[in-house]
């Protein structure tokens, strides 16, 4: 057995509390009990892992340092919403926007909180992320997290824009890891928004090991976005885990168009009666990417809903992963459950493996789900053909439209822009889908 | 002048003979209609016009304002001034009626050498377009088709008609499904499209669109050729006598 990125602590974390050392204790331990996981787990079945675990690759110790020039081309929105920037996982001050919150609210970098204010993650922090199929990546996050951001909203509080949370890694992030771990607290009807990005500076085999919980009290809205456009080289890993008490909303949308090899898992459990969950997500996979989502939605109350839509576009030779389960306690009568998996194949070598997956133990719901695999139709494309629009720029606009409309839950504009605009370059960046099935060249 | 020359042309769809040797012209002005029972390959003939995939063209030859037609993508076929008005037209939920037809029109003008417009000066052009199939702007925010009704997506088709301009319009059964008032809409709207240097082909099963798109000539296709041509009036015996009388000969000639 090789040490790979055996966590050990980056800095002397003195400040930190007794029961956060013990966390970061238990997660080493959890860590080097499991090692990372193999597609011999069920949960991790298409998912091979051995790449990261071949490259070994230990938490970066060097502290970025970023110009405002190096994070511009990633903002976007406005330039007065709150921002947390973050070089190889160092907060970024300089960079960062902290202002314009609601009375009694926190936000900045989560190390800094666990010296001033631990009492207000207390309940959240190593709390949440419990589910056993991310277990190790979890526990060594916890090991070896340096910063991250955190959020807490009082009763009421309400912020109408979005956080814009990046995370950025540079050249000198390359063979390293970076464990951003992240706390969000919101009280009763209070409402939020993140946008966490990852982008990389530099092309290079860097690993992130992201893990996000929050907590939404009841009535509490959480729209939630992660952007991810790591390099093409890089590995990401991403566990976000939320608990919804009683008519609470979580929005989730995951955007994955870098990496390669990601994988993203969103959990969240409807702990309360009248919670709302929908989950959305766009995976754009090239070359040989490899991009692995999957969800859990545990309807654990009465009348709780929830709606899945996921959309992936595979080109070259990617291959996409998309396993959604939902699972209805014997409590959680008259649950409304949707859940959807589209993909379309650009070429013959891309590849997906999905598998919704429903596990009802109340007799008195309604839960559909439902996958497809495709390729583009011809008889759209020859339709856009008879208007004169030519083949290449036909396939173009239905490769975009087939993804467009999974951007409609997600309430901000500025993001829906930002996405879409990703989109279009990933469209842009080559010719997609010039050996899709079902069409006669001549 | 003659806008459209086919000659002995044949195709197949999967491996089965649909055309069997039509023989056509059509110069500039005219409309002619084209008219028979269903599975006789009008169908066939005006998608194989445009250049659908599904059809392989096995002989004969299309020309089109002098240059050989068959020889082109169907994208080509548009800009060069071919417009099939589809039967079924298609639904693209994603793509809004105004990015779509100004791709459409931009299409053209690049292949003209023109610049392209620019979405305002393309609402300015549009607004005119719209007029003429009677409706109002709000139609261009909708995605192309997508839960119109069926006589929303014939007048869609004529507004991308009446937005490309072109110099052969085959409306292929664009009057099937319609009620009498969309019929009229759709039929006005192909007339004031009418140019003395263009020319309409009207696939129909009906005379009743020829009441408002009136033919230079009808020709009745049977069995993937044409059995017999004629003046409007053929459309009128059509009407009142069926298809049975041409069909015989046709069988009996197989």
């Amino acid at each position: 057995m090789t040490a790979t990125g055996t966590p050990r602590p980056v800095e002397p974390r003195t400040a930190e509390p007794a029961w956060v050392a013990e966390l970061r204790r238990a997660g080493a331990a959890r860590f080097e009990g499991l090692r990372l996981p193999t597609p011999r787990e069920e949960d991790w079945r298409f998912t091979d892992l051995a790449p990261i675990a071949k490259a070994d690759l230990s938490p970066v110790r060097a502290p970025g340092a970023l110009r405002a020039a190096d994070i511009a081309p990633f903002l976007f929105g406005h330039s007065e919403w709150p921002r947390l920037v973050f070089a190889n996982g160092r907060f970024q001050a300089a960079l960062s926007n902290l202002a314009g919150l609601p009375a009694g609210a926190r936000l900045g970098p989560l190390a800094a909180l666990l010296a001033e204010a631990p009492e207000l993650v207390e309940g959240t922090l190593g709390r949440l992320a419990v589910q056993p199929a991310a277990a190790a990546l979890v526990g060594q996050n916890a090991a070896a997290f340096v910063d991250g951001y955190a959020l807490i909203l009082p009763a009421n509080a309400i912020m109408d824009t979005p956080i814009h949370v990046l995370y950025v890694t540079d050249g000198r992030a390359a063979r390293g890891a970076v464990h951003p771990r992240n706390v969000v607290v919101l009280g009763p009807h209070a409402v939020a928004s993140v946008v966490e990005s990852y982008v990389a500076l530099a092309d290079g085999m860097a690993l992130t090991n992201t893990v996000t919980e929050a907590s939404l009290a009841a009535g509490a809205r959480f729209d939630h976005c992660k952007v991810q456009r790591d390099s093409t080289l890089a590995f990401h890993l991403a566990t976000l885990e939320v608990r919804q008490e009683q008519d609470s909303y979580f929005n989730s949308f995951s955007f994955a168009a870098g990496a390669a090899l990601s994988r993203t898992n969103i959990y969240t459990t409807l702990a309360g009666p009248g919670a709302h969950a929908t989950l959305y997500g766009l995976y754009l996979g090239d070359g040989r990417q490899h991009v692995d989502h999957q969800t859990r939605i545990e309807h654990a109350a009465p009348n709780c809903t929830s709606w899945e839509v996921y959309k992936g576009i595979l080109d070259g030779h990617a291959h996409g992963v998309f396993n959604g389960k939902v699972l209805v306690h014997p409590v959680a009568q008259k649950t409304d459950g949707k859940q959807t998996n589209k993909n379309l194949l650009l070429s013959e070598t891309a590849k997906i493996d999905t598998k919704p997956q429903l596990e009802i133990f109340a007799d008195d719901v309604k839960c559909t789900h439902g996958a497809t695999v495709g390729s583009l139709d011809a008889v759209p494309l020859f339709y856009c053909q008879s208007r004169g629009i030519p083949e290449a720029q036909a396939r173009t606009l239905l490769t975009y439209a087939f993804a467009a409309d999974v951007l409609e839950e997600i309430r901000s504009r500025p993001v829906v822009d930002h996405l879409e605009d990703l989109m279009r370059a990933w469209l842009a960046a080559g010719p997609r889908g010039s050996r899709a099935a079902g069409r006669d060249e001549n | 002048m003659r806008v459209l020359d086919i000659k002995d042309l044949t195709a197949t769809a999967g491996g089965i003979e649909i055309l069997r040797g039509i023989t056509l012209s059509v110069r500039a002005g005219e409309v002619h209609a084209i008219m028979g029972p269903n599975g006789s390959g009008k169908s066939t003939l005006a998608q194989v016009l445009a250049g659908h995939p599904a059809y392989e063209v096995t002989g004969g030859s299309v020309t089109f304002n002098g240059q050989d037609l068959l020889a082109m993508q169907p994208e080509k076929r548009a800009q060069a001034g071919v417009f099939l008005a589809f039967q079924y037209p298609v639904e693209i939920p994603g793509v809004t009626n105004a990015y779509f037809l100004r791709a459409a029109y931009n299409a053209k003008r690049s292949a003209q050498g023109l610049e392209e417009l620019d979405p305002m000066d393309f609402l300015d052009l549009l607004e005119e377009k719209l007029k003429l199939v009677e409706w109002g702007p709000e139609i261009m925010s909708r995605a192309v088709n997508a839960g119109f009704s069926g006589g929303e997506k014939k007048r869609n088709e004529i507004l991308q008609m009446a937005v490309l301009e072109p110099t052969l319009a085959i409306l292929d059964e664009t009057d099937s499904g319609l009620d009498i008032d969309a019929l009229k809409i759709v039929a006005n709207g192909v007339n004031s499209l009418r140019q003395p240097d263009s020319a309409t082909i009207v696939v129909t099963h009906y005379q009743r669109l020829l009441n408002h798109i009136v033919p230079d000539y009808v020709h009745v296709l049977v069995g993937g050729r044409i059995v017999k041509s004629g003046g409007k009036e053929l459309a009128l015996e059509l009407e009142a006598r069926g298809y049975e009388w041409l069909t015989e000969p046709a069988g009996a000639a197989a």
